[in-house]
């Protein structure tokens, strides 16, 4: 039957974090989407823990919120605990982290795909997709069916080639329980893209009713608890639970290196690279023999489930060998196993074949988001889906992509990362990786993206509108500081001597006392004696804003000194093998990766400074300056 | 035809104008080789041209056949060259019109004139020298006196660029704590131990770069030089002194006449310092109008001087007309210098002491010679701060490298001060980055190309 029902504007394929993502973004604005899944079961599952946010991460879930994606409600209406880490580390790398009711988690955002307008959700596995004429025009299932579209975007995670690791045993599998994709990465190998090996691994799950929790230490959700979502209201909808903090100890590490005669690991069968900052517990002990003890967070996952993430011990080990480590454990001497810990290698496609759109070079409306980009975590593969879903819109639409840059968002960092270093070990985000840190903070995520969420349209115009006077709210509020001054009375001094701090000397504006260490913004209404009119929403902004604004303007002044090569535009079809003064390798390099600027030319490892120098004066002397 | 999108081969005389032995005409680029080939006959045509090797021949026009000059080539093939591309040098007789008619016929044949610099602008961009050895070559070149030019070679041996690099491995290592501890809580990793990381700082960035911009401040003495003004009232002897200076010397670098007919101005170094001197011998009794221009000529003079020489006439003491002269002197360091201690019998040192409040002095005959070489001694003292300073063996920044060591500094110490008040481990790093971007931008990893056109321009032609 040819008819209508098979074609498509978008269609996803795979529905993990990227996937979800992506196909919302897609449906919501207004392309008549499909997103296929090999089980419908297991839209927006957590693989590995049921955790949201944490270093980085934190920022991203807040960046795809703002953006008017999905992630951030998700977690804040099914989340058991709430934490802000890194508080003592200074305000650019606070970072939220939640606990997910693994099973809520999956549901909800199950049902918010399902009632989504403009997207179908089907059941299918892709094998091979159409390509005519180098652009994309559909794909074909392993039923052979044929869905015609004028964009595909692919968010297969850790499916292509899976095989999975327990012991020296191995057996293909997507994940502990479902089947890889064999088919489609060996078509896009035939299709020309190039492919790596990498690997990832996660932890036995344990039964709670079997470890003794009494003797360790528990950690509970912040009070008041910081939802991610700026369109969420009041504290969590669920009840909180704690988690409880363990190490392992000279018999654990004893019992792993015992071990490891039968780790794939260590015999050499995974050939998969996997993260140096997220190494398995085997890792950890052989590489650092002088560390005594490792922490370990038991995490429940969910309120239904007797299920415990023991975060800290992802492992390959023969499941005997797991078990042994465990019970040598403080609280875990009766632990029982519910699911063994595993290593998955998988295919991924190097990210350098992608443009800043996540478009494939080779491939016209074939988009790559998550992890198949060889980046890791659910955050990271979030917010290359939303970005893929927008501009598969775009593409079709024929409307300018939208490119976030690293000033702008964490979100840029990553996929300009991605795109020209690629990577070989799965990628995961951290702050130091974004050079405009105190630019990107958490609290200023709405305040960077939203007008472009709602410009391009993803942004409804009551979140827009709540935006706005929020925005409005922070700037009377700096010039309320700005303006108001205080003098030094001899009533505002014995204010200050009872707080113990210095007293001034001078008549000071409140933002001038705010700027000092030791004064916050809660400080100043009793420091003046006068109730400031600040709203509680936009207080850490405020005080953040004119704390920090010395450092707050050098980093613009970085931003504007960069943004000149950021600017200068390379033409898609320059010969760089024409272009004397430039070596062999970085001619290599400048022609895979085919930067969009020169800024981003200059980002390329290997391309020298006295190389982007030798570009500017070719494009100078070409008039393309 | 040659590819239109290549850089140009570039072509310059490289030796100074005016008749020598030899003069060189420099060439670079990918067409070196080929642009010889076309103009230069070997005299022994089997063996040819080899890389790195000279080879006797003919210089001739192509077209009309004519005979330039009997040379010696040499062809290097890149990398192993001053510029890392192709290289050829022909040494040709060294008068001026054979070269100009020789560089006349490459540039016909396609090559094009090498800006100033720009030989040593393409090592650098070719990656040969970092940007401070770039500007020890042009230092190198300027430089007067072997105090510069032990200056220079320390600065083109890499000294300062070793340096530099120490300095930013140690803010490197600092930033890599902090960047542990931030984004890695979790696990429990050596966390941030201000004090340590302060004295890390203090003393391996801190102390360095003041080390550093000491030696700039130093040095500068040695490169740019000082100025001296003689002062004194009429007839005490001031132009017996400068002559007698220059006597002594004899590394006179160059005699300018005066430029007003108030002052006369010479050059000469004392201990290597290339000392810049004005005697105001110029300001005479005469009409007071014109008397009262040239002391104001003589005061904008002694505005800019560096050191004071006050002279005095032993055979009349400190007079009134001395004593007018000292209070309208300028807060400047001044050496009294008493004249003409030859013809007064009974001088003492003690009543000149006793009366200036033991501000320096030295007593000389200017006529005889006498005390001349105690009076170099205690300019240069004076001027140095009398420390046993070699410049031969320090690294000495330039003004250039000097405003980015201050800013580097400044930085440093915003990071010493942010540790010691608890600033957020966040913000720190941002002023270790500020910090580790100025160390860049002294050996050329952060430098714009406009930065890059400026220092270049500086280079004389051919280098």
């Amino acid at each position: 039957m040819k008819n209508m029902e098979n074609k498509y504007d978008v269609v996803v394929v795979g529905a993990g974090h990227a996937g979800c993502e992506a196909a919302l973004a897609a449906a919501r604005l207004g392309c008549r989407t499909a997103c296929l899944v090999m089980n419908v079961d297991g839209i927006g599952a957590m693989s590995c823990n049921p955790a949201i946010g944490g270093l980085a991460k934190g920022h991203l879930v807040k960046e795809i919120d703002a953006l008017g994606g999905e992630m951030a409600k998700n977690i804040d209406a099914t989340a058991i605990q709430f934490r802000r880490l890194n508080t003592s580390k200074g305000p650019a790398v606070w970072s939220s982290r939640a606990q997910a009711d693994r099973l809520l988690y999956r549901l909800r955002m199950k049902s918010v795909l399902e009632n989504q307008e403009n997207l179908h959700i089907r059941q299918a596995v892709v094998d091979r997709l159409v390509v005519r004429q180098g652009r994309i025009v559909g794909v074909i299932t392993s039923l052979e069916e044929e869905i015609r579209c004028q964009t595909v975007i692919v968010a297969t995670g850790t499916f292509l080639h899976g095989l999975i690791h327990i012991g020296l045993k191995n057996f293909p599998a997507g994940r502990l329980g479902d089947a890889p994709s064999n088919s489609l990465p060996s078509h896009l190998r035939e299709l020309g893209f190039k492919m790596g090996r990498m690997k990832t691994g996660t932890t036995p799950r344990l039964d709670a009713t079997t470890i003794d929790f009494s003797d360790l230490e528990a950690q509970y959700s912040d009070e008041p608890a910081n939802l991610f979502s700026f369109a969420s209201r009041g504290g969590p909808v669920l009840e909180q639970r704690p988690c409880h903090i363990t190490y392992t100890n000279e018999t654990t590490h004893e019992i792993i290196r015992a071990g490891t005669d039968r780790s794939p690991m260590y015999t050499g069968v995974i050939e998969g690279i996997g993260a140096r900052y997220c190494p398995s517990v085997e890792d950890k002990v052989m590489r650092f023999p002088d560390k005594l003890r490792h922490q370990i967070f038991l995490e429940p996952e969910g309120l239904d489930t007797v299920e415990i993430y023991p975060n800290g011990l992802p492992t390959s080990l023969p499941v005997d060998v797991q078990l042994a480590m465990l019970r040598s454990i403080k609280g875990l001497e009766q632990v029982n196993i519910i699911r063994p810990g595993y290593a998955i290698e998988y295919d991924y496609v190097e990210p350098t074949q992608l443009t800043s759109s996540l478009e494939t070079k080779l491939i016209r409306g074939l988009f790559l988001a998550g992890q198949i980009n060889g980046t890791s975590g659910y955050e990271e593969a979030a917010a290359q889906g939303l970005m893929a879903g927008i501009n598969a819109v775009r593409y079709c639409r024929e409307e300018e992509p939208l490119i976030l840059g690293r000033s702008q968002a964490y979100i840029g960092v990553l996929i300009d990362d991605l795109i020209t270093l690629g990577t070989k070990e799965p990628y995961r985000l951290f702050t130091s990786r974004a050079e405009y840190r105190l630019l990107l903070r958490e609290d200023n995520a709405d305040l960077r993206l939203t007008d472009i969420g709602h410009r391009i349209g993803l942004v409804d115009d009551d979140t827009y509108q709540r935006f706005t006077i929020k925005k409005k709210a922070i700037g009377a509020a700096v010039d309320l500081l700005n303006t108001t001054r205080i003098r030094p009375s001899r009533e505002v001094q014995e204010r200050f001597r009872k707080k113990g701090l210095v007293e001034p000397r001078q008549t000071a504006s409140l933002a001038d006392l705010l700027r000092r260490p030791e004064i916050g913004l809660d400080d100043l209404a009793v420091l003046s004696g006068t109730a400031l009119a600040i709203a509680e929403a936009v207080k850490v902004e405020v005080e953040l804003e004119v704390k920090y604004e010395g450092y707050i303007k050098r980093q613009m002044e970085q931003v504007a000194r960069s943004k000149k090569l950021e600017e200068i535009e390379l033409p898609p079809g320059l010969d760089y093998g024409g272009i004397a003064g430039l070596s062999n390798e970085v001619v290599e390099k400048l022609n895979t990766i085919t930067p969009r600027s020169l800024g981003q030319a200059s980002r390329i490892s290997g391309v020298t400074p006295a190389a982007i120098s030798v570009l500017q004066v070719y494009l100078k002397k070409e008039g393309l300056l | 035809m040659f590819d239109e999108s290549q850089e140009p081969t570039i072509a310059a005389i490289a030796t100074p104008p005016g008749p020598g032995g030899i003069g060189v005409i420099r060439v670079s680029g990918s067409r070196a080789s080929s642009l010889l080939t076309a103009v230069f006959h070997p005299t022994n045509r089997r063996r040819g041209l080899r890389s790195h090797q000279f080879c006797h021949g003919l210089i001739k026009d192509p077209e009309s056949g004519t005979m330039l000059d009997e040379v010696l080539a040499v062809y290097m093939q890149a990398p192993k060259t001053y510029t890392r591309e192709d290289v050829v040098e022909i040494h040709c007789h060294g008068s001026y019109l054979v070269l100009e008619s020789v560089l006349a016929l490459l540039l016909r044949l396609g090559a094009e004139l090498a800006a100033p610099g720009e030989f040593t602008k393409r090592a650098f961009l070719n990656g040969r020298i970092d940007l401070t050895r770039a500007e020890a070559v042009m230092e190198l070149l300027e430089a007067n006196t072997p105090a510069r030019v032990d200056m220079a070679r320390t600065q083109l041996g890499g000294g300062l660029h070793d340096v530099i690099m120490a300095i930013r491995h140690r803010l490197l290592a600092c930033r890599a704590v902090i960047e542990v501890a931030i984004d890695f809580p979790d696990e429990d990793v050596e966390i941030i131990d201000p004090q340590a990381m302060i004295e890390q700082v203090s003393h391996e960035v801190l102390t360095p770069l003041q080390d550093l911009l000491e030696a700039a401040d130093k040095g500068r003495i040695y490169r740019d030089g000082i100025s001296v003004v003689i002062l004194g009232r009429p007839n005490v002897g001031k132009s017996s002194l400068l002559n007698s200076l220059l006597r002594e010397e004899r590394a006179i670098v160059s005699a300018v006449p005066g430029t007003t007919r108030d002052t006369i101005e010479e050059m000469l170094t004392i201990g290597g310092v290339p000392v810049h001197i004005v005697d105001t011998a110029g300001i005479r009794e005469s009409a007071e109008a014109v008397e009262e221009i040239g002391i104001e000529r003589a005061r904008a003079k002694l505005g800019q001087a560096d050191l004071v020489l006050f002279l005095l006439d032993a055979t009349s003491g400190i007079t009134a007309e001395d004593e007018v002269l000292r209070q309208a002197l300028p807060a400047k360091p001044v050496l009294y210098v008493v004249n003409k201690i030859d013809i007064v019998e009974d001088y003492r040192v003690d009543d000149y002491h006793l009366k200036l409040a033991d501000a320096p002095l030295v007593a000389i005959s200017a006529k005889e010679g006498d005390g001349i070489a105690a009076l170099e001694q205690a300019v240069y003292e004076l001027v140095t701060g009398g420390d046993q300073w070699d410049p031969g063996h320090e690294v000495v920044p330039n003004i250039r490298h000097q405003a980015a060591l201050q800013k580097a500094r400044q930085a440093g110490s915003r990071v010493v001060d942010g540790l010691s008040i608890g600033l957020p481990p966040d913000l720190v790093a941002i002023e270790l980055q500020a910090a580790l971007d100025h160390m860049g931008d002294i050996i050329g990893e952060t430098t714009t190309e406009d930065v890059l056109d400026l220092i270049f321009q500086q280079f004389c032609l051919g280098k």
